[in-house]
């Protein structure tokens, strides 16, 4: 049996992602990184969805979404 | 978080701006907020000095964080797209080279110096009581003031977008941060 749990995340759009790299240290996780200069990442793995980064960002391309 | 050395490189940013007030020809160091970030950029292929290092990046986000003088509303989508934020870029680069072209006039003694610094391109303010001389050749501090101007053009920019939306709102259109992510993307294709 799996159970379907509800995670918050924090999601990039990274099209619009201006590398700015506001976003790292407000993440007192260190979940989101700048890759190559491009775009930011988070790690599914670390983030909890707590929005910090959301706030921060100056372009407001973070979004706290719902994943399974 | 333990704050790292880094994390304080807003107090340089700080000293840099209050040092134009006593002496234009402090401004000289500013360029080190250019080669830095280039040099980072061309030789890792990073973004690293706007997410380490950049004191005046921080120094925006104290100021409109803990203190408090941002609005933390959204950056309007044009100021946020490619068109404008490129655009911008090249108009800071013309300006940039005008800039240059002024000092060469000086160092060439077609000119004489202009103890003025200039803020967004347009207003000229008397700037005489921060040069006290040089024992170097005059063009050198016409670019100390055209220099000064530059950053501290950046700064108002800066602070006025700081106050009406986020408090690092300048990062989005910097030329630097601009240029800096340009250079990743070719080096990373
Ligand atoms: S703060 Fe926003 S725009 Fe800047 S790197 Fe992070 S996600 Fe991208
Ligand atoms: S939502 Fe919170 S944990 Fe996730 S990346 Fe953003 S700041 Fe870090
Ligand atoms: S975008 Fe500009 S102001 Fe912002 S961190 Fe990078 S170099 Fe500094």
């Amino acid at each position: 049996m799996t159970k379907i749990r509800k995670n918050r995340k924090a999601v990039v759009n990274q099209g619009d992602c201006v590398a700015c790299g506001c976003c790292i240290k407000v993440c007192v996780l260190k979940a989101i990184k700048v890759e190559k200069g491009l775009f930011a990442k988070v790690d599914e793995d670390k983030c909890v969805g707590c929005g910090l980064c959301a706030r921060e960002c100056p372009a407001s391309v973070i979004e706290i979404k719902e994943v399974e | 978080m333990k704050k790292k050395w880094y994390d304080y490189l807003w107090i340089v940013s700080l000293i840099y701006l209050i040092l134009g007030f006593f002496n234009i020809l402090f401004a000289w160091l500013g360029l080190l907020c250019f080669f830095i970030p280039l040099y980072i950029a061309v030789t890792k292929s990073t973004k690293d000095y706007c997410g380490y290092y950049c004191g005046r990046g921080q120094l925006f986000s104290l100021l409109g964080g803990k203190f408090g003088l941002s609005r933390k509303k959204d950056i309007p989508d044009w100021m946020k797209s490619k068109a404008f934020r490129y655009g911008f870029l090249i108009f800071f680069f013309i300006m940039f080279f005008v800039m240059l072209f002024n000092t060469y006039l000086v160092f060439s003694n077609a000119q004489d110096l202009k103890q003025v610094i200039t803020i967004l391109w347009t207003f000229k303010v008397p700037w005489s009581f921060a040069y006290q001389g040089t024992l170097l050749h005059p063009g050198v501090a016409q670019f100390a003031f055209g220099f000064y101007s530059v950053m501290l053009t950046s700064t108002i920019l800066g602070l006025i977008t700081m106050i009406l939306f986020k408090p690092r709102s300048w990062c989005v259109y910097c030329p630097m941060g601009t240029m800096t992510q340009f250079i990743c993307k070719l080096k990373n294709k």
